[in-house]
């Protein structure tokens, strides 16, 4: 294979790593443990994790075709083994499998499974059960949300019992990451199909009970087969949903980690004794989305209209208090592999706005803006600050609260301009076929671009590190100044533990909690 | 924070708190007694001085939302600076999360949440006594149809009916009117029904009847009347329950869509400030507080009156 | 009105006992209307529950796939058939998000409802009458203000907020648990301990309620010609009060505290979210965002039975407080 090495650095990803997976066990999860040069002690063994989330329902449930909500995707990856992981520093390496290799045109896969592996049952984790996980989420039955995500596989078949071979459509060689997907939970099957009701798993904690919407315990599993990992003896993961009860559990020591910290108190929390706040910024961000199809967002000339009109700094500063960064009207973050630095910035400027509505043949425009807070935390906020600073443009945003219930398929895609959340995702081509490829189910913007779709599918298949790069900063510039979505913000996961918690030098930003993994990467110092 | 005041300094602070509320309620009865023709003047002697305090406030109330936009030193949406910006100043209360001046938020949450609350306790009163006392006079299938019908509707949790009809029908203001009214005219309705009960087996009830009064005569002059007292004293309570109802929908995510200013979702937003003890949420629910404080000593007084009690 | 023509008291019995037979009929069938309109209602609503579960991710052969296996591709009177015949036979069904039964679902929750809607009347109902009784004997005094200032004040805050600042004023310091997460074989004492802050918001918020519905029936009747008798007997005025206003005040006082312990049992979601109290409202809230239709429906039957139960209890009670009644003889 002719591929460039590259130095592995913190947060970017050596291509190499990907393509051939690496195989010393667990070797990233140490480098982020014993950080170089840092003098942190050694992670302790015991005590009981009490985790409050801001999430949870009573109709949660063990399935991995229905994980919606962070308290179960943190509850599911506390129980449960992954193909592979992606590491605090964002680079990828092998947990249920050890090693991977792609055929030249990246299409066919074969991935080596780790020897002795056992669910919680005592059932030896082989092949079928990693092909029955995947198997679950595809085809015409599937009702997974992870559907899409697998879709793209053709056949997967056994080779022996620790050998798995897998073939897609189209050559990827980002691939390996889709495997960590949090739906994509290996569990033993049976017959070539798993139990969606069963708790086994083969992940640190196993499930002592749980009840949906209010709370579950864990206790460590004994044949865990990472050393450096799992260091709580229990662990209870509470969903309090009021940001008030969430915080006064914290203060009042009735739990050690809450997440989702009320933005507009974290600076009072900050001064609380006993109490740290925790801070990640990674991928997730907050976009509003234009139906390009319609007018007037057809016209390019007036979706740069709206992409001048709004004061990211503000939004970042009032709406997120702070606690993020700002967006450059593409997907794309700062710690991604490929993010174009040098792309120029959107910034707030009135009068390049009204210029670019004056190339639309238009003095003024009206328009209406869907949000909820079921968007995202400050949506509506988020719109009223848009609709002030866009009356200097001559532009009249007009913002429709749409109801919380219901947000995702009502209004969402249906509604012309609407607010809109994204998690993001750890590779450029996995975000960018996700929301802004032609065809994509999730191309919230119904974007056609001929030359991105272009680019995309050939970056996908490129092997040349440096000509991919350069694809990646033309997709971003596309997107940016052509595309139909306004980017103002990167959200940081704002979460606060007390003092007793420790945590490795390194926390995971690609999802809240460390990459949802802290009930196995933290400990009680 | 407050345990960080003593309790002396908070009782001294009352103290005069309320001497200032009964001056205030002094002179302005004094005043009225004074200015005003006969029948008022005559009234407002008989006012103790609770009720005149209550009238006070409830006057101050309807002055500032009628003239909002006059008194409010910003635009009611206007984001004005930076965020939390503390007391005083330009900003006499500061500003809240967006950079909203928080004074002039108050002032149109006066218009908006009074002006709700008011319209949708009338309707409710409206609907709800007028079928409550027919239903309990003229008996039969109406009572029993009406009595059902409420019945159906009252079995159904209030927070979870109003978040269903909302939910189907959008959460406007008039939606949320219409159907906390809905909500409350059912209890309106109960009350009024079960004390009519009781007035219609009364004697002098079953003397009218036998001289052949007409039902107009019936509910106006002989259950009205006598029915009156509680009446008058939910009208206090549920006038005061509407803000309860729209800060606990907004809990729920489907409260008063901002940015509309209302003290009930004003309390809800800023909630969370409390637990490290900053008092600004303290503000929009004070305001709420001493409205209801306020409706219910007018409501007491004429309690009294109604009751015909002369001490 | 038949049963106020009786002439002896067996007679107002056995018409008591008509009524409750007629008004547990009735009661039947206000649980089957109520079945009928949630479920209507929940159809109404935008989406069902294979989009809100899948959300954001939802793509359309998802959609279909889910509601293929949930049954939910058949048309919607056949489904509230199906659910009506199995409720018939005592089958609540089983949850469409998670697939557990609904008995097992709402046996534990409701035992907590019903325990919290049981603490907090165990304090309010007795201190809101006594409080009335009290304030209507010293009306318009200063200690009439005060009560009436301190019982307006506690209700005119919202739930969440009287509960937030009994959290820092009672939490913050110590004395009392923030949350109310019950632990499976905790003491009475224990929990009785652990819950005690929701109980007390829950107290403020409905005692204001009973306490001046109280106040106002018994001063109603004050000015009453047999009132004015008693006093020119010489009676003292608590015991005019006690013994002659109040029994005749009872009717609109059971009613409101009839309606009181409803809200307590049905609509205190908001109050088990701030303490994190797993009980039957905040099921029904998450259920109706999920558009989970059976355990909506069974909520809200359990919801309407309490109901339609302490009416009942309330009408009967004030039935038989009424003087025509006790009094003809």
């Amino acid at each position: 294979m002719k591929t460039k090495h590259l130095k592995l650095s913190n947060s970017r990803i050596s291509r190499r790593s990907v393509l051939q997976g690496a195989t010393a066990l667990g070797g990233a999860a140490a480098l982020s443990t014993f950080g170089a040069g840092t003098l942190r002690a050694a992670p302790k063994k015991g005590g009981t994790l009490r985790l409050a989330m801001g999430h949870g329902n009573t109709s949660d449930s063990y399935d991995p075709a229905t994980w919606d909500n962070a308290y179960v995707q943190v509850f599911a990856t506390a129980r449960h083994g992954y193909l592979t992981e992606i590491t605090a520093e964002g680079s990828l390496v092998g947990e249920v499998a050890t090693s991977w290799e792609a055929s030249p045109d990246a299409k066919i896969w074969t991935l080596q499974l780790r020897d002795g592996l056992t669910f919680h049952s005592g059932k030896t984790v082989t092949a079928d059960d990693v092909i029955a996980s995947l198997n679950y989420h595809r085809g015409d039955d599937s009702k997974s949300a992870a559907k899409p995500i697998v879709e793209p596989i053709q056949d997967m078949r056994a080779d022996g019992p620790s050998t798995v071979v897998v073939t897609l459509a189209n050559g990827n060689s980002d691939f390996p990451f889709i495997l960590s997907d949090y739906h994509l939970a290996i569990m033993p099957s049976a017959d070539g199909k798993i139990d969606p009701a069963s708790s086994d798993g083969c992940g640190g904690y196993v499930v002592q009970s749980y009840e949906p919407g209010v709370q579950a315990t864990l206790a460590r599993n004994p044949n865990y087969w990472k050393s450096d990992r799992a260091h709580f003896d229990n662990v209870q993961i509470l969903a309090i949903l009021d940001a008030a009860a969430r915080l006064n559990a914290l203060v009042t020591g009735e739990v050690d980690v809450i997440d989702r910290v009320d933005v507009n108190t974290a600076h009072l929390l900050q001064r609380s004794p006993g109490v740290k706040l925790m801070t990640t910024t990674g991928t997730q961000h907050y976009t509003f989305a234009m139906d390009t199809r319609v007018e007037p967002f057809n016209d390019n000339n007036v979706r740069q209209a709206l992409k001048y009109a709004i004061d990211r700094q503000e939004l970042v500063d009032k709406v997120l208090n702070g606690f993020g960064e700002i967006g450059n009207d593409h997907p794309i973050g700062r710690s991604n592999r490929f993010f174009a630095a040098d792309l120029e910035q959107h910034a707030y400027d009135p009068d390049k706005a009204k210029h670019y509505l004056k190339q639309a043949g238009l003095s003024s425009l009206d328009v209406s803006l869907s949000a909820a807070d079921a968007a995202f935390t400050g949506a509506v906020d988020a719109g009223v600050l848009y609709s002030e600073r866009a009356k200097a443009a001559g532009i009249n945003i007009n913002v429709v609260q749409e109801p919380n219930d219901g947000y995702w398929s009502n209004v969402w895609m249906k509604k012309p301009w609407s607010a809109v959340y994204w998690g993001g995702r750890p590779t450029e081509d996995w975000m960018f076929s996700t929301a802004y490829a032609s065809g994509a189910p999730w191309n919230d913007s119904f974007w056609e671009n001929e030359r991105f779709n272009k680019l995309l599918l050939e970056a996908r298949s490129e092997l040349d590190e440096e000509k991919r790069r350069e694809m990646y900063y033309d997709m971003q510039s596309l997107v940016s100044n052509e595309g139909g979505v306004v980017i103002p913000m990167f959200a940081s996961y704002v979460m606060a533990h007390s003092d007793a918690i420790a945590t490795p030098d390194k926390v995971g930003a690609n999802w809240t909690l460390d990459g949802f993994r802290a009930v196995e990467r933290w400990w009680f110092a | 924070m407050a345990s960080s005041t003593p309790v002396w300094m908070i009782l001294i602070y009352c103290t005069i708190a309320f001497g200032c509320a009964a001056a205030c309620a002094f002179a302005f009865r004094t005043a009225v007694i004074a200015s005003m023709p006969g029948q008022v003047s005559k009234l407002a002697r008989s006012m103790p001085l609770s009720a005149s305090f209550g009238a006070l406030i409830i006057l101050i109330y309807v002055f500032v939302a009628l003239f909002a936009p006059w008194i409010a030193p910003f635009g009611e949406r206007e984001v004005v600076g930076a965020q939390y910006l503390p007391w005083g100043g330009d900003y006499l209360l500061g500003t809240d999360d967006l950079g909203r001046d928080m004074f002039t938020r108050l002032i149109y949450g006066a218009r908006n949440t009074v002006g709700i609350a008011f319209a949708t306790t009338l309707l409710a009163f409206l609907g709800g006594a007028i079928l409550g006392l027919l239903a309990a006079v003229v008996g039969g299938w109406i009572d029993e149809l009406l009595s059902r019908i409420v019945d159906i509707l009252m079995a159904i949790p209030a927070l979870i009916f109003a978040l269903l009809l909302l939910t189907i029908f959008g959460t406007s203001i008039v939606n949320m009117i219409l159907v906390i009214a809905l909500i409350d005219s059912t209890r309106v309705f109960r009350l009024a029904r079960s004390v009519a009960m009781n007035i219609v087996v009364m004697d002098y009830i079953e003397a009218a009847r036998l001289r052949g009064e007409g039902l107009g005569y019936l509910v106006v002059r002989e259950i009205l009347p006598n029915a009156a007292a509680p009446l008058i004293a939910e009208f206090g309570l549920r006038f005061c329950f509407v803000f309860l109802s729209i800060s606990a929908l907004s809990f729920l995510g489907l409260g008063i869509q901002p940015p509309t200013a209302d003290w009930g979702s004003m309390v809800r937003n800023n909630a969370t400030l409390i637990t490290f003890g900053d008092v600004t949420p303290l503000l929009p629910a004070g305001a709420i507080a001493l409205l209801t404080v306020a409706v219910n000593f007018v409501v007491d007084w004429m309690l009294h009156r109604a009751s015909g009690l002369k001490e | 009105m038949p049963f106020w023509d009786g002439q002896s008291r067996g007679d107002v019995l056995q018409s008591i006992w008509i009524m409750i037979a007629r008004r547990l009929g009735l009661g039947l069938v206000t649980l089957f209307v109520v079945s009928l309109l949630i479920f209507a209602a929940v159809e109404m609503l935008p989406g069902d529950i294979a989009e809100e579960i899948l959300g954001q991710s939802a793509t359309p052969e998802t959609v279909a796939a889910f509601r293929r296996e949930l049954g939910l591709d058949l048309p919607s009177y056949q489904r509230y058939l199906a659910w009506l015949g199995g409720i018939l036979q005592g089958d609540f069904g089983t949850s469409l998000a998670n697939g557990r039964p609904i008995s097992d679902l709402i046996a534990g929750r409701l035992s907590n409802t019903l325990f919290l809607a049981l603490y907090a009347a165990a304090i309010s109902v007795p201190l809101a009458i006594s409080l009335g009784i009290l304030v209507s004997l010293y009306r318009n005094s200063l200690f009439d203000r005060a009560v009436n200032l301190i019982t307006l004040s506690s209700i005119s805050f919202p739930e969440f907020f009287v509960a937030y600042i009994l959290i820092v004023l009672l939490s913050q310091s110590g004395y009392f648990p923030s949350l109310a997460t019950l632990s499976p074989g905790a003491t009475f004492a224990e929990t009785l301990y652990r819950t005690f802050l929701p109980a007390l918001t829950l107290t403020l918020v409905v005692t204001a309620h009973m306490m001046r519905m109280t106040r106002a029936a018994i001063i109603n009747l004050l000015a009453s010609p047999y009132i004015e008798m008693a006093r020119l007997k010489g009676l003292s005025p608590g015991r005019i009060i006690v013994k002659h206003a109040l029994p005749n005040a009872f009717a609109p006082i059971i009613n409101v505290i009839a309606l009181n312990l409803a809200y307590l049992i049905t609509g205190v979601v908001v109050v088990e979210v701030v303490f994190v109290y797993p009980g039957l409202g905040q099921l029904m809230v998450d259920s109706v965002a999920k558009r989970d239709i059976p355990v909506v429906q069974a909520a809200a039957l359990i919801f309407a039975c309490a109901y339609v139960l302490l009416n009942l209890t309330a009408d009967v009670l004030s039935t038989l407080s009424n003087p025509r009644l006790i009094h003809t003889r």
